[in-house]
């Protein structure tokens, strides 16, 4: 059990929960996956847990326009909607190659979103860390480094975003809409996690007590050519060393349009937009898409341990392209 | 040889029940065929000594006394409980026991202890503790007023309180270096203890403090409690939130294999803790603890799902099932006999959580190859490596069918 007790209080609507979580030191409980393995941990310290059982944010809908996902729709359900399967494959690859199918069970959308960072230092409290504790120092830069970013770190901080599913919604353009006390608003999946910079203790754009409720996923033909490569120690339950999303569509032997992101590499997941420049106009060839991986990884910055996952990572989007190519 | 002889009888007081902090009088209570009954032979064991006059064994439900039981196991204590016409035991480790009874012969022996324990009328009701030097700890004898009557059912939510009481305290000496001057843990002849600087108190003190207290909390303070809870230790944090006020528990109430249960449990319990340490299913293991080994794994409202990272107040209202729940008496479920036939196991230590977790991926019906059934228990380590016949065994519950229930 963590030390430190908490009161806990399970409100029956949003406008309740809202109330319950504007209180200081207050986190949503929905899965409960990552909260309570931190709580265990000391990591994660909260006064009070707001549960979001009885809320009614565990609905998928698919329309004209998208899907419609509530936030606590948990991983396995969405993995394997059909809808999801058929519009959105990289999406459903995305989450099946993740966690468990225990944990895909528990695990929800709003809470896989916001998970936190696998890093040991992280995650262990006798170890400096700038994201637990803001000028405490960064453990990992001069440790051991093998499973950290090589794009999108910064002096403070160099733990890698862990999500596969992020991966495949930022390729996707899904959107996120959120509840707070300032109201309603809708934000890219690209812009809601944000970079360590000289805050690592600041994860992404939400406020205080605000909700996520639900997302939404374009439809496009260019969804439904999708893919996810993931690359790892073991054949399944890990995290990626180097994984991609990819969505490409071709005509007449050119790249008519491209998404490409990169999972395991980065401190934030990462919607690579010189790659999808290197393909777009292009021929839809090795020779293309090899390019657009170097072009990818070109401000690639590694550490000791970990230089290996550029030329990874690269070898990781030619897979992916190559795979897509050979679908369509 | 009547039960007086076994026992000199300067030791007893006469007429009236001992003190709190007296020793406690001494009894052997003959048994057919096996040594007497007396103190010793429950090593050390903190011992609550009910006379009871309502307690009717054929009249009190399987719950009861299963909570009873259960309560005592995370305590580490024994229960005896004595009616007009014979002596039962409740020990934690085994099955409810009828010690001696006055129609097979234990007569002498039951009314001798009656006597000893000044407790004469079979229509009185009494409670003591005694803890593992003999002492009486707390002595609520009849007619203590003011007072609440001991009955059984009081009696079992006494013992809860105790056990939450027990689990609000963590026993100083569970797993740190020793002390000086602490009492070894599990000790059975140790030297009185010394109440003073640097006394650190055993998990036994804590465990019978928290009886004492439970008692008198729910009987009145008719008693005279000789031990009071140990102290925490000085500059210890305060227990509880951020306020130093300890959060109120939380009532639930589940449907656990079969069964409803209302409970009331601290926020911070998994429905791990809660299956092993409240309601004495030890079946569920904990192997991390974290959600990476899948030990762990129950179904909670038909899905398969790691109960160590499931707080029990998560799980209000849901129907369990764990391992426990799956035979039929003596007859094993589909899976498990799978799991025998095709020897899928060899320590057994993570075999339950790979049960329940085959069940689980039976009902989501999406496995069909050997590479599907790996990928889809890929959640569940075996350290022994077992897996070909892990994987066999599923294979072979999925052909044969039926396995997909709970």
């Amino acid at each position: 059990m963590p030390v430190r007790s908490f009161h806990y209080v399970r409100p029956s609507s949003e406008t309740e929960a809202l109330a319950a979580a504007a209180e200081p030191d207050s986190a949503f409980l929905a899965g409960g996956t990552t909260l309570v393995d931190l709580m265990r941990l000391e990591v994660a310290t909260p006064a009070r847990l707001v549960d979001l059982r009885h809320l009614p944010l565990d609905r998928i809908e698919d329309g004209p326009a998208g899907l419609r996902v509530g936030a606590r729709v948990t991983n396995a359900a969405l993995a394997h909607h059909p809808a999801v399967v058929r519009g959105w494959p990289a999406l459903s690859q995305a989450l099946l190659s993740g966690a468990s199918p225990q944990l895909r069970n528990m695990a929800t959308l709003g809470g896989n979103l916001l998970q936190r960072t696998r890093c040991p230092y992280f995650r262990d409290v006798g170890s400096p860390c700038n994201k637990r504790q803001p000028g405490a120092g960064c453990g990992a830069l001069d440790g051991y480094t093998r499973m950290h970013a090589i794009l999108g770190g910064s002096e403070r901080c160099i733990a890698v975003h862990p999500s596969d599913m992020c991966v495949a919604l930022v390729a996707l353009e899904a959107v996120v809409h959120t509840r707070g006390p300032d109201g309603e608003r809708s934000i890219p999946l690209g812009e809601l996690h944000t970079l360590p910079g000289e805050h690592p203790e600041i994860e992404n754009v939400l406020g205080r007590g605000e909700l996520i409720t639900h997302l939404t996923l374009p439809k496009s033909a260019l969804a439904t050519l999708s893919t996810y490569v993931k690359v790892r120690d073991r054949a399944s339950y890990a995290f990626a060393i180097t994984s991609v999303a990819a969505a490409l569509q071709t005509a007449g032997g050119r790249v008519q349009a491209a998404r490409i992101a990169f999972g395991g590499v980065a401190t934030k997941p990462w919607r690579s937009a010189e790659a999808e420049r290197a393909l777009i106009g292009q021929p839809a060839a090795l020779e293309t898409y090899r390019q657009a991986a170097v072009a990818a990884l070109a401000e690639a910055r590694p550490r000791r341990d970990n230089a290996f996952k550029v030329e990874l990572a690269q070898r990781t989007l030619v897979r992916a392209l190559v795979t897509l190519e050979a679908r369509s | 040889m009547c039960a007086d002889e076994l026992v000199p009888e300067a030791v007893a007081a006469p007429g009236g029940s001992p003190a709190g902090g007296s020793h406690a009088p001494p009894f052997a209570v003959p048994v057919a065929g096996r040594e007497p009954i007396t103190l010793e032979t429950f090593g050390g064991q903190p011992v609550v000594l009910a006379f009871l006059a309502d307690w009717n064994p054929s009249r009190t439900t399987d719950e009861l006394c299963g909570a009873a039981r259960a309560e005592l196991r995370g305590l580490g204590a024994v229960l005896l409980v004595a009616s007009e016409e014979s002596l039962w035991c409740f020990r934690p480790d085994d099955e409810l026991e009828l010690v001696a009874s006055m129609a097979t012969g234990g007569g002498p022996g039951l009314l001798a202890l009656r006597r000893r324990y000044g407790v004469h009328a079979a229509t009185s009701s009494a409670l003591f503790v005694i803890d593992e030097a003999e002492i009486v700890c707390f002595a609520h004898p009849p007619g203590t007023e003011p007072a609440r009557e001991p009955t059984f059912a009081a009696l079992v939510q006494a013992l809860g309180l105790a056990g939450q009481a027990l689990c609000a305290r963590s026993a100083p000496s569970d797993g740190q270096p020793e002390q000086p001057g602490a009492r070894p843990v599990g000790s059975s002849s140790a030297p009185p203890r010394r109440q003073g600087a640097g006394w650190q108190p055993s998990r036994r003190d804590v465990v019978v403090g928290s009886l004492v207290a439970a008692l008198s909390v729910a009987f009145g303070l008719g008693g005279s409690p000789a031990r009071a809870l140990p102290a925490p230790e000085a500059g210890a944090p305060p227990p509880g939130g951020p306020a130093s006020n300890e959060p109120p528990e939380v009532p639930i109430a589940w449907r656990l294999n079969d069964r409803d249960h209302t409970l009331s449990v601290d926020p911070r319990a998994s429905v791990l803790d809660v299956l092993r340490e409240r309601m004495a299913l030890t079946g569920t293991k904990n192997g991390c603890d974290h959600g990476q080994c899948g030990a762990c794994t129950v179904l909670i409202d038909g899905q398969r799902v790691l109960s160590c990272l499931t707080l029990a107040v998560m799980a209000d209202g849901a129907k369990l099932t764990t391992i426990e729940g799956l035979a039929r008496g003596d007859r094993l479920h589909p899976m498990q006999e799978a799991f025998v036939v095709e020897d899928g196991l060899q320590c057994g230590y993570c075999t339950p959580g790979q049960i329940m977790s085959a069940i689980g991926l039976l009902r989501e019906g999406r496995a069909r190859t050997d590479p599907e059934v790996r990928e889809q228990m890929s959640g569940n380590l075996c350290r022994c490596g077992a897996y070909p016949n892990i994987v066999a065994a599923i294979q072979a519950a999925r052909r044969r069918g039926g396995a997909a229930q709970p």
